[in-house]
């Protein structure tokens, strides 16, 4: 059990969001801001993929993916280790090659891992192409998956650090720029756990995320800008080893999603997986005691890809596994291909159906089907969504693309501007564990995020001064059956009867997809606060750590982003004086306008500067000098308020408003609350 | 006209960031049902970014553009709809996108940690009282509420209408024996027409307000919706049956 602690100073205020900003300029609400040269770092959109990834970059809206050195759009996402500890991987396709030659230091699909626990993969032994670390520190309960690669013990965040720093290099060779901030895109299905995993990832590769946008979100917002599409669009994203579908509204520049669902362990991986079950069984045959090697496994699943591939255009083939001293010939034709995979393909057209009725439809209410996912290019998969929504798939953009260019396209968005928005949901319902380990839903699948909910639970026995409060996501009913995200210990409720007491326990999640619960005990009017990011087997100490030894950005990161945050709260400040002047700078004698401007000046050049402790004095400082003046604008608005309207001309929310001093309390809540 | 003070409705209360009954500022309880409206003078809240005066309800400080904390309000004002049972899903849906547009935490990616801060807690009460305002039996309660009707825990007055109590039983008992897809159809297109009936049926009481009939169609209209999740499963049980 956790009593959770409160974690180190310098890792909350390190880690607070997951935005950070150089931009100083604040501009009308919906104005697009102009970028000055140079004054910014690009920031550029990731698909990280299971099998393949890719970066792209946007200029005016339109994305362009990031090739490498050699011409290629794609990146393999393997990860290959060499002797030398303090070397960095071999990624791509290079590491693909070494594959063969030397499987026991390459890894490969690592995304499957990401956000799971050691033992949540015991149900997947034997379908990993890889080596989980047993024994390991990590083993103990709720700890991260740990793979042995060459005398290294990686987590999944790791290996997916290195996938994500090759990406990032390929990017700043290709741009010839730093490039610090990326939106990458997760599966829509990813759980809170994975999420969490994946942005940890790219904070590790020195990269901050500016949103996390799910897969097919990020597909329809290329697609439809590219198409100008609008009615109802269904994606369906069959990756190498997730699945999701997600049914969206398009119109006049708004993408909101309706419903999502999908499956974080389904790809074609599974596709591969089965045709190489089929060949070892082909190759073993006659001979049941000869025990697979590890090298026969993988060069049967590389023979398998192979045939996979062919087998979308071809209608049968030949392939052959030569290792370890025996060779074996295998023959495949489509329809045997097709059966073996066809119970894969039918789980996702199942949960095709599933969303759509979640979404209130009927597959003839969708006005198109978008494929993304190098899976949707068999032919069994094709026909089968034709079949359930009785209309051809569109597939007119590269399916293997379509997913970097929108987190492109959604990275300028929010940096530099756009008319589009994305409104997202949440693709699993997030609940708390009562009485009798039943799961009491507070937040359900398919809600729009962001999202904040309370509930109120109380206690069930008489002086009962601490309650567990254990979150977890899933849509089944009993707590056992759903992922387990997070469990914390409430103290200080004042003993009194069984069910006396009032805990509201708040979830928020962001526009990420991410969560924070908070829990308060409000009985005796003595508040209690606890919040409480997930964390999966990544300690923040650990993390700090890992952040440490990364080699690139061993200082930098974390000052560097303190000082972003502090400059913006300064130029903010600056803004906020200057409107307030040009607007009632008459309620300013002059000496006390002097003496502001010179304060004004001290911040300016503590914004300058690189000293984040100075900008907050200077903040600090501008803030008791002006006091007098807002005080001063503060009457005469108030005045003004009561002369100049009349009873008759007062909206209805003049009528009802709170006062202020209420109001800014609950904003500084939300503010503690992230 | 409704009574606009900040009552705690479920929606609002069930939503988070402390907008609970005890973070109420205190001239804002809910005054009795009915109650003429008072007459107020407007109220001028203080900016938190420059401090000057901002008329209450403006989203963006009218001086310095800084976006403004979020407060307890009724899902109609949210949305900036009049109150009221009938509500067109364009209107609905052309009101939220221009909150979003405004308002969506993609467009504070670049600015102050409070902003981000307000503009997530902003977009969550807007995304609750969409959802509120989309459900046709929240929409209702809501009504009912905001007239000081009190509505039970679960949502909904018990089942205290006899006739309703037979006829779902009945309805219940009929799709239990239901041997096809075809029967468990045509018991769906009865129960279709009864929920558009009682939806209309809704709507006049309300622009009447006639609330106890509300009250009553309400729990109608609760059990219909309700009733439609067990033609699903019926549906699909049919189906999947060889």
């Amino acid at each position: 059990m956790l009593v959770i602690p409160k974690p180190p100073e310098i890792l909350t205020e390190t880690f607070p969001e997951t935005v950070m900003t150089t931009l100083l300029q604040i501009h009308e609400p919906g104005e697009t801001p102009a970028l000055h040269e140079g004054e910014h770092d690009l920031a550029v959109g990731i698909d990280l993929g299971t099998t393949n990834s890719a970066v792209a970059i946007s200029h005016d809206g339109r994305p362009e993916i990031l090739p490498g050195e050699d011409g290629s759009f794609l990146v393999p996402s393997v990860a290959a280790y060499s002797e030398d500890t303090k070397a960095l991987p071999l990624v791509g396709e290079l590491a693909r090659r070494a594959l063969l030659e030397e499987p026991e230091s390459v890894v490969s699909s690592i995304k499957r891992l990401m956000g799971r626990k050691a033992e949540d993969i015991k149900s997947l032994a034997g379908t990993l192409p890889f080596e989980p670390a047993v024994g390991q520190d990590g083993d103990e309960e709720g700890g991260m998956v740990r793979l042995k690669v060459r005398g290294r013990t990686l987590t999944p965040v790791e290996i997916s650090a290195d996938i994500l720093r090759a990406l990032k290099m390929r990017a700043e060779t290709t741009l010839d720029h730093a490039v610090d901030r990326a939106v990458v895109t997760v599966p829509a299905y990813f759980d809170d756990a994975a999420r969490t995993a994946t942005r940890d990832a790219a904070r590790l590769a020195g990269l901050e995320v500016l949103r996390l946008v799910n897969e097919p979100t990020a597909a329809a917002l290329a697609y439809g800008l590219d198409k100008n599409a609008e009615g109802v669009f269904a994606v369906y994203d069959l990756g190498g080893g997730t699945f999701d579908v997600s049914l969206l509204r398009m119109e006049k520049g708004i993408f909101q999603v309706l419903a999502t669902g999908g499956d974080a362990a389904l790809g074609g991986d599974d596709f591969d997986h089965a045709i190489a079950e089929y060949f070892l069984a082909q190759r073993t045959e006659g001979n049941s005691s000869h025990a697979l090697t590890r090298t026969e496994v993988k060069t049967a699943l590389m023979s398998a890809r192979l045939a996979k591939e062919c087998l979308s255009s071809a209608q049968d083939g030949e392939w052959v596994i030569d290792t370890d001293g025996a060779t074996t010939h295998h023959r495949l034709d489509r329809e045997t291909y097709e059966s073996l995979i066809v119970s894969f393909v039918e789980r996702t057209t199942d949960i095709c159906r599933h969303v759509i009725e979640d979404a209130g439809l009927a597959p003839e209410d969708v006005s198109g089907v978008v494929l993304v996912g190098g899976s949707t290019r068999v032919p069994l998969v094709r026909a089968r969504v034709a079949e359930l929504f009785g209309r051809e798939p569109l597939a007119d953009i590269d399916p293997d693309a379509v997913v970097a260019l929108g987190a492109a396209i959604q990275a300028e968005a929010l940096t530099i501007g756009s008319d589009s928005l994305l409104l997202d949901v949440t693709p699993l319902s997030l609940g708390i564990e009562t009485m009798g380990k039943i799961t009491e839903k507070v937040i359900s699948r398919n809600t729009p995020i962001p999202v904040s909910k309370t509930q109120e639970f109380t206690t069930y026995q008489d002086g009962q001064t601490a309650m567990i409060i254990h979150v977890v996501q899933g849509e089944r009913e009993m707590v056992s059956q759903n992922r387990s995200l997070a469990r914390f210990e409430l103290h200080g409720i004042p003993p009194m009867t069984a069910g006396a007491a009032r805990v509201l326990v708040t979830f928020i999640i962001d526009a990420d997809g991410l969560l924070t619960v908070s829990a308060r005990e409000q009985t005796t009017g003595l508040e209690q606060h606890v919040e409480v990011k997930p964390s999966y087997g990544i300690r923040e100490e650990d993390m700090a750590r890992m952040l440490r030894e990364s080699m690139e950005h061993a200082k930098s990161d974390m000052s560097e982003r303190l000082l972003a945050e502090a400059q913006v709260d300064g130029e903010r400040m600056l803004v906020a004086l200057g409107a307030a002047f040009s607007a009632d700078g008459d309620l300013c004698a002059e000496a006390e306008r002097d003496h502001i401007n010179r304060v004004v000046t001290h911040l300016r050049d503590a914004i300058a500067g690189a000293d984040r402790d100075t900008i907050y004095a200077r903040i600090a400082e501008l803030d008791k000098v002006s006091c007098a003046f807002a005080e001063r604008r503060m009457d005469r608005g108030i005045r003004k308020a009561l002369e100049g309207k009349q009873v008759s001309e007062l909206t209805e929310d003049d009528l009802s408003s709170g006062a202020g001093a209420g109001e800014d309390k609950k904003g500084d809540d939300i503010a503690t609350a992230r | 006209m409704m009574d606009k003070a900040a009552k705690k409705l479920p929606s609002e209360t069930s939503n988070g960031n402390g907008a609970t009954n005890a973070m109420l500022p205190s001239d804002t309880v809910p005054s009795q049902p009915g109650a003429v409206e008072p007459m107020m003078p407007a109220r001028v809240n203080a900016c938190w970014s420059c401090r000057g005066p901002v008329m209450a309800g403006d989203l963006f400080c009218s001086t310095c553009e800084a976006v403004q904390p979020s407060r307890p309000l009724d899902p109609f004002a949210r949305l900036d709809l009049e109150p009221g049972f009938e509500i067109p899903s364009e209107e609905l849906d052309r009101h939220y996108f221009d909150l979003q547009r405004k308002l969506h935490p993609d467009r504070f990616a670049t600015k102050t940690s409070r902003e981000r801060a307000i503009s997530i807690a902003l977009t969550a009460d807007i995304n609750t009282a969409y959802e509120t305002l989309q459900d046709p039996v929240k929409r209702a309660i809501t009504l009912l509420e905001m007239q000081g009707m009190t509505i039970h825990a679960d949502g909904c007055n018990t089942m205290s209408d006899p006739v309703l109590l037979m006829e779902a039983m009945e309805q219940r008992e009929a799709l239990a024996e239901a041997k096809s897809l075809d029967a468990v159809e045509g018991i769906a297109t009865v129960a279709g027409g009864e929920k558009a009936n009682c939806l209309a049926e809704l709507a006049d009481a309300f622009g009447k307000n006639d609330l106890s009939t509300a009250d009553r169609l309400t729990t109608r209209l609760k059990y219909l919706i309700k009733f439609e999740d067990e033609l699903r499963t019926a549906r699909a049980r049919h189906s999947q049956a060889p």
